[in-house]
């Protein structure tokens, strides 16, 4: 036969059982640790992407150099002036600094990537072409000829 | 000696969540998911001082000029047609048509029949040349535009010649996949950057 309801019998619903959570969250947890790219320096120049669609993306971590390019954060104006400025690392540079900063971080490197080492140029889109082109004379002067300008990806072809 | 069995208690793990909790949002705070992309260009090699400049003979078809003055407008010059003053988003279509010349026109470049390993016989325009040159005072947002307006036209024939070769676009194709270097080598990026000048207005 079947059972039927006893309505006199009040059950407690049974709690929810919380013993997978940590699990759920650790999930979550190590997939962030895997995404995450710790900030490589602390930004002392202000950068806004430009906007393109025929992005390549930067794959090896190792190969890439990063010149960062842009008006001084407003702490630093004081010191610095608002118009746009080198960094390399954490500290504000002249162009002319870019050789040395180069061939040091190329020395540093495994012999056999040397050649694939990319530079990677953050400017700000509000920059003049004057300096970017100071900096790639730089680099060209140094033989540092893969670039990428690093730029964000445009959602879709509007001007 | 009495034999007592005790029950070994068991570790409460009810903190567990919250430590992970507290890791979680640590990698939270400190993530950046960082936009490692961008277009990615090889610069000409620096000239030697001594050595005298070789003059590679240009025919005037074969070369099309893109002047970005400081004002951020563009001047086109497509082969042996009249310079123009164009929007950016006309300059796809027209290095489209100066790559391709499709219709055989005189004024843009030569099409010559040529042999490619692993595509066969392909029409394409040989000596064709883009010359981009800016001013310093040019935006870097323009160049930019510039510089992706011409990487977009160049794929968009890569896209269609790979379609109508092996019908996959150039697009769908994985990054190791060999098509893509031979596509590569049938419509190569000939752009150069001339050294830098100064084009009208001092900003």
């Amino acid at each position: 036969m079947g059972k039927f309801r006893d309505d006199s019998s009040t059950k407690e619903i049974p709690a929810i059982s919380t013993s997978s959570l940590p699990d759920i969250i650790f999930m979550l947890l190590f997939f962030f640790m895997v995404a995450t790219q710790m900030k490589e320096v602390e930004y002392k120049v202000s950068i806004q992407f430009p906007e393109a669609t025929q992005l390549t993306k930067l794959e090896e971590k190792s190969l890439v150099k990063y010149i960062y390019v842009g008006t001084p954060q407003p702490k630093y104006r004081g010191q610095y002036g608002s118009e746009p400025r080198v960094q390399l690392d954490d500290a504000f540079a002249e162009v002319g600094q870019i050789g040395d900063y180069i061939v040091s971080e190329r020395s540093a490197m495994d012999e056999k990537k040397q050649p694939y080492m990319v530079v990677s140029l953050k400017v700000d889109k509000d920059c003049k072409m004057g300096i970017v082109t100071d900096i790639k004379q730089e680099l060209r002067r140094n033989s540092a000829l893969k670039i990428n300008y690093a730029a964000a990806q445009r959602a879709n072809d509007s001007y | 000696m009495s034999k007592k069995k005790r029950k070994v208690p068991e570790i409460n793990s009810s903190s567990t969540a919250d430590i992970a909790f507290l890791l979680l949002i640590f990698f939270l705070v400190t993530t950046t998911m960082a936009v490692n992309k961008g277009l990615s260009r090889q610069l000409p090699p620096m000239p030697e001082e001594q050595k005298e400049k070789e003059d590679v003979k240009v025919h005037q078809r074969d070369i099309f000029v893109v002047l970005v003055n400081s004002n951020d407008q563009l001047m086109v010059t497509q082969g042996a047609n009249d310079p123009k003053y164009i929007h950016v988003n006309q300059l796809k279509a027209m290095t489209r048509d100066f790559v391709l010349n499709s219709s055989n026109d005189p004024k843009l470049p030569e099409r010559v029949e040529q042999e490619f390993e692993g595509y066969g016989r392909a029409v394409v325009t040989k000596n064709h040349l883009i010359s981009l040159q800016n001013d310093r005072g040019t935006s870097y947002a323009a160049y930019i535009q510039v510089q992706n307006e011409l990487s977009a036209a160049y794929d968009e024939i890569r896209d269609e010649a790979a379609k109508a070769k092996w019908g996959v676009s150039y697009e769908e194709m994985e990054d190791e996949d060999p098509r893509r270097k031979i596509i590569r080598q049938v419509y190569p990026q000939k752009i150069s950057e001339a050294e830098p000048k100064n084009y009208g207005g001092n900003k």
